[in-house]
């Protein structure tokens, strides 16, 4: 806990320059509020106002700097504006008996959150088989770890649009799947990668000790190299469900998908709404941190009991 | 029929190869090495053609491998354009931006213990979120042209590189230090010749962690909005007007420039940090 007093100070130093930034972002909107309203600015047409700098603008037009703090549409948002929209769209959404209606980021974050778990599941299978794969079959270590490495260096968002053509091409109803594959697609390598290291981490003379006990490969693996490969599978599954939150949300953004948080962004895009956008964003980063805390939690406790030094 | 069965007779045929390859007693050999997992990727690329031809999909759906060959050969003034958009000025110079930026900042914060202490936490932290989600944002501030692309990149880049450096730079133990302070060696020169050094491995595993970041946040962007080229707009411009052969050619210039960006990290790692053990081997 030694850190919180040096992390509190640097997020309010963060939130200092945010606030900073907010000036100069939204000078520009600001005027243009004032001269619809009637006041006089400097210079006096929105044109006029795109030739000269944000800095000028707001040396010209003391008195509209503040206007910039509470527009409705800003270039930049305080972080005051963002919460109170995030406070309206999940609490306030909450407390009126509407968690699940179509406008509640509650609503918008349990869809991402489904698809992220079905991709953090699916993903998870693949890289913990191909891991097991990998370790026993000298073939496939030597064919299939090029070819993970590779797999990852693919942007995947190039084919995000294909594999959801594809897959309502052949049948599949809905989002879900071609989302679950996606985050799938960005989950699996570091669990891959976690658990081949984890496996392999018993040392010789522990796997010699289980030969003079005459154990069978499948006792080997059950009793030495699975449970010496939780620690490693911990760790990358902390990176892996952050890996399957981004590519849950890379599959909502680019392919016009109604629900889910990357959805609430595409359409704050559409709309014009950035309030909406940051609000979606801070619950995608909210979420995020939520379960990479819960398996944090579940890592400590599960190593704990097995015995392991913390 | 024909072609899915011979598909499927070439990847028995190949697997048995090289399961007796890696059984045999040169499978530690560099040409093994190298054949092994190619013959691996050839053998994907014929079972696609194969089921594709075999049961006679629709083009529209899945078009096979010779065709998005003929495609790539034909088109490949539109793929060098839209290469040069996406990836020339987009990924490459946001790339660059984000992690010079990222590792002059860890080096400045890293004179302070206060600041690297307040700061790897929450760099951490960002470093896990879906920044791709800013891209909008950013599209809007910046314009429809490379320079929103590139400022997306250098968002994405920028957290997991300081992480990384950050973290690197307190890799060298007490008695290096000590060592250099016994040969009375002021800051900037144990910072060039110990600690520099010493966190090479650890930068380049951000540099490599920030190619495949850079691609992914230049093709976002530009789903967002973007001039009539580049390879996010060519996609889901393809995607929607059903080319979908040009849509996979456009896909492999984008692993192919992904793996030879990695590729090219990968390289000058094994130049610099020759010395380090996991690059000796």
């Amino acid at each position: 806990m030694r850190n919180t007093w040096p992390v509190l100070v640097v997020l309010g130093a963060i939130a200092a320059l945010w606030y900073l930034a907010v000036a100069p972002m939204n000078i520009r909107g600001a005027l243009d509020q004032a001269e619809r309203a009637g006041a006089v600015v400097a210079p006096e047409t929105p044109k006029a106002r795109q030739e000269v700098s944000v800095w000028r603008l707001m040396i010209d037009n003391p008195d509209h700097i503040a206007a910039g703090y509470s527009l409705d549409r800003p270039r930049l948002p305080t972080p005051v504006q963002v919460g109170e929209e995030l406070w309206k769209s999940t609490v306030g959404m909450a407390l009126r008996g509407r968690a699940m209606s179509k406008r509640s980021l509650i609503y918008h974050g349990w869809v991402t959150l489904q698809a992220t778990l079905w991709g953090f599941l699916l993903g998870t299978a693949v890289g913990i088989l191909g891991a097991v794969a990998i370790v026993h079959w000298r073939v496939m270590d030597m064919s299939l770890m090029p070819w993970a490495i590779i797999s990852q260096t693919v942007p995947i968002v190039a084919l995000a649009p294909m594999i959801i053509v594809v897959s309502a091409q052949i049948g599949i109803e809905g989002r879900a799947i071609p989302k679950a594959i996606i985050s799938a697609y960005l989950c699996y390598f570091p669990v891959l990668v976690g658990m081949v290291k984890g496996l392999r981490a018993p040392t010789v003379s522990q796997i010699d000790l289980l030969k003079t006990y005459n154990a069978s490969a499948l006792q080997g693996f059950l009793k030495l190299r699975v449970p010496a490969s939780l620690p490693y599978l911990f760790t990358s599954l902390k990176v892996g469900i952050a890996a399957a939150l981004v590519g849950t949300i890379v599959g909502e953004l680019p392919t016009g998908a109604i629900s889910g948080l990357g959805a609430r962004i595409l359409i704050g895009d559409q709309f014009g709404t950035p309030l909406a956008i940051w609000a979606a964003l801070v619950a995608a980063a909210i979420l995020a941190g939520v379960l990479v805390t819960l398996l944090d939690l579940l890592q400590k406790i599960t190593l704990k009991r097995m015995g392991f030094r913390q | 029929m024909n072609a899915l069965v011979f598909a499927l007779v070439f990847w028995l045929g190949a697997w048995a190869l090289n399961a007796a390859l890696a059984r045999s007693r040169w499978h530690a050999t560099r040409p093994v090495r190298i054949f092994v997992p190619v013959l691996f990727g050839v053998t994907l690329l014929v079972l696609w053609e194969g089921i594709v031809r075999g049961l006679d999909v629709s083009p529209v759906i899945l078009p096979a491998p010779s065709r998005v060959a003929q495609t790539f050969v034909v088109s490949t003034d539109t793929l060098w354009l839209d290469f040069r958009q996406t990836v020339l000025k987009g990924a490459l110079s946001g790339y660059l931006i984000g992690c010079i930026a990222a590792f002059l900042t860890a080096i400045a914060i890293d004179r302070s213990s206060f600041l690297t202490r307040g700061l790897l936490p929450i760099g951490n932290f960002v470093a896990a979120l879906p920044i791709v989600g800013i891209a909008p944002i950013l599209v809007s501030w910046f314009g429809f042209d490379w320079h929103s692309k590139a400022a997306v990149v250098v968002v994405m880049v920028f957290f997991p590189m300081l992480v990384n450096t950050v973290q690197g730079l307190r890799e060298t133990d007490p008695m290096q230090r000590d060592l250099m302070r016994t040969y009375a060696a002021g800051y900037l020169q144990t910072l060039v010749k110990l600690r520099l050094p010493a966190a090479m491995p650890f930068v380049f595993n951000g540099l490599k962690i920030a190619t495949t970041l850079a691609l992914i946040g230049a093709i976002v962007a530009e789903y967002f909005g973007s001039p009539i080229y580049g390879m996010g707009f060519r996609i889901s411009t393809g995607v929607g007007s059903l080319s979908i052969d040009l849509v996979w050619a456009e896909i492999a210039v984008a692993a192919l420039a992904g793996t030879v960006f990695y590729g090219l990290v990968a390289w000058a790692e094994r130049l610099v940090t020759f010395w380090h053990p996991s690059q000796r081997g």
